[in-house]
């Protein structure tokens, strides 16, 4: 039986597919869903104690030892509220949204390397759901679908704010996949190849292997900005704004669904992390210090440390950084993001070949980025005229300019 | 034919594969046509891009399977949504009536032409059932990809460069056509007379 392209790269397939193949891929299949479920019941419980301990709370300390059963308490009482469909939605695409946004979440984790490769009874095992060639693509491609979840209940709830916070989601999310995309691809071409275990195994062996000091930490910034954009985590939640969307895209939501896109955002946190950690801070690779007997352990070990590390790191940035407009959100990504990753992909490509490209590319990246810069000094100039500001529709109990000042600090208002 | 191929037992899951992504594509595809509402329609649309990425695959292709999930149903349907959200749903819309006189019968002209061509192609050359790829065999795991690098930056660069200009071309041409008609949107706008400055 031919296997095809997709399966070229797993070990697991050398001996062709049979019964007992086909049983450890459902195994594998079911005991990451698991985990995954499991650890999204943490993931919830442990934000919420973090952020309380940061806000000098208790946080949920009644369900279980130190309120460690709330996300159960809560999922179950979610469960038996009532299901509420507003009348002005579109029921059907109104039911789809919450599946489009968990789905893709839990299929990322699908290609992430979570440990080493076992032996059992003669059979090599990678440990990772699949292997397939095209690996990290398939990140980019599930990512890009989870926007649907979210830009379509915020359109079928058939509601003010949650079409804002739909439209909001679809441009800031294709806007940072591009960001994302570009930073991906530095890893790839370091690598050469899409695979996420052969991305694993070149970063393995010392810490300095790992693509982070590989490629000269700007590329992992500019990856970690962006997946916080592609979660709509804060500081960019603008999704899902509180002070200015009520909820965001699930204001009309209730019930089991508005636990689907809680889930569906606390998943997305964890795949997310797992594929930075996989990308930029060498997989499971970690120092063993048992020998043989710690070579399946420790890399487990490792891959969760970093993982947690990083699901920290994103709750910290929720506790510490205020949320940021969506203009300045927009800038961001387009004007800085975009340019900066493009930008290093030139430089890295110049160094693989050798040095004097490399510097010169360096030197031309320099030079666009001057060039660059100048542009938006101008842009932004034309853009702060008098005549690029409309007129205020009604009154206002203050002057526009006055206005403009206080929120934008205006440059020549600012001397009166 | 289609019994000696159904009889070759490899050839199963091939034929399994390959009846899903149809149905999926014929499913979507009858429905972009047929909805309605026009979110419908683009979501039935993305149901047709998906079906024809599970083709991809089944042919082994699947750098073409990711790219087409990433763009088509990642990109271009999500700024099509957008622009209907943007725009808005009119649901009474009559589409009873043809916005240009004698369109429908003039479709179904171009449409049966064009499935005659296609099957006369396929009759005649081996365009439709020819061999899996030009460009290389499909051998090792990495293959597709590099295959396809080196045909685009070597055979048909020009062909690449030319695309990338014209979506150049494209992008700065929508930015200036934008910009041109936000100056003059501006400018037509009187201050309104009833506004007081109120001293701070």
């Amino acid at each position: 039986m031919t296997l095809g392209l997709f399966a070229a790269g797993d070990p697991l397939y050398a001996s062709g597919l049979n019964w007992i193949t086909l049983l450890i891929v459902i195994i594998k299949i079911i005991f990451s869903f698991a985990v995954c479920m499991g650890a999204v019941t943490l993931m919830i419980w442990f934000e919420r104690k973090v952020i309380s301990d940061m806000q000098s709370r208790i946080g949920p300390n009644r369900a279980g030892p130190f309120g460690l059963l709330q996300t159960l308490a809560d999922g179950i009482k979610l469960f038996f509220k009532e299901d509420l469909i507003p009348v002005q939605s579109d029921r059907f695409v109104f039911k789809l949204a919450p599946y489009l946004s968990v789905v893709p979440a839990l299929v990322i984790f699908a290609v992430v390397p979570f440990g080493g490769v076992v032996t059992i009874a003669g059979r090599t095992i990678d440990l990772q759901v699949a292997d397939p060639p095209i690996g990290i693509l398939l990140v980019l491609a599930m990512s890009a679908i989870g926007v649907y979840g979210i830009m379509l209940a915020g359109w079928a709830s058939g509601s003010k704010y949650p079409l804002l916070s739909g439209v909001r989601a679809s441009a800031q999310m294709i806007s940072y996949e591009a960001a994302l995309g570009m930073t991906v691809v530095t890893v790839v071409m370091m690598t050469g190849s899409l695979s996420t275990r052969s991305i694993v195994n070149s970063q393995a062996g010392a810490i300095w292997h790992w693509n982070l000091i590989r490629l000269g930490f700007v590329p992992a910034i500019i990856f970690i900005i962006a997946v916080i954009a592609e979660t709509n985590r804060p500081p960019f939640d603008v999704v899902e704004a509180e002070s200015e969307l009520v909820g965001g895209f699930n204001t009309e939501y209730s019930s089991i669904r508005f636990a689907l896109f809680y889930l569906a955002e606390f998943m997305n946190t964890i795949t997310m992390s797992a594929v930075i950690v996989t990308l930029f801070f060498g997989g499971p690779d970690g120092y063993n210090p048992f020998g043989h007997y710690g070579s399946i352990v420790m890399p487990i070990a490792w891959f969760l440390i970093k993982v947690i590390a990083f699901c920290y790191f994103f709750v910290w940035l929720r506790g510490a950084l205020p949320r940021m407009r969506y203009d300045k959100l927009m800038d961001l990504g387009w004007k800085r993001l975009i340019p900066a990753s493009l930008g290093w992909l030139l430089i890295v490509a110049g160094f693989m070949i050798n040095g004097w490209w490399g510097v010169g590319l360096a030197l031309a990246v320099i030079a666009a980025g001057l060039g660059l810069a100048r542009a938006f000094s101008i842009g932004g100039e034309l853009e702060s005229r008098d005549q690029a500001i409309l007129p205020p529709v009604g009154r206002r109990p203050i002057s526009p300019r006055l206005l403009r000042r206080l929120t934008d600090g205006d440059p020549e208002g600012g001397g009166q | 034919m289609i019994t000696s191929l159904l009889a070759t037992t490899a050839a199963i899951p091939d034929i399994l594969v390959f009846a899903a992504g149809a149905t999926m594509i014929l499913v979507g595809a009858l429905g972009v046509i047929s909805s309605r509402n026009p979110v419908h329609a683009a979501l039935s649309l993305v149901l047709t891009l998906f079906g024809i990425a599970v083709l991809f695959i089944e042919q082994q292709a699947d750098f073409l399977a990711a790219v087409q999930v990433i763009v088509y149903a990642g990109a271009i349907v999500v700024l099509f949504l957008f622009v209907i959200m943007f725009l808005g749903v009119n649901r009474n819309e009559d589409i009873d009536q043809e916005p240009l006189a004698g369109q429908r019968s003039m479709g179904t002209v171009i449409v049966l032409f064009a499935i005659g061509a296609i099957i006369a192609l396929g009759v005649e050359a081996h365009w439709v059932v020819g061999p899996h790829s030009v460009s290389g065999a499909p051998g090792g795991p990495y293959q597709n990809i590099g295959n396809l690098g080196r045909s685009v930056f070597t055979t048909y660069l020009f062909a690449f460069e030319a695309t990338a200009a014209l979506l150049v071309i494209a992008v700065v041409g929508a930015v200036v056509l934008a910009r041109r008609s936000g100056a003059a949107n501006a400018e037509q706008l009187e201050p309104d007379p009833d506004h007081k400055e109120v001293a701070p």
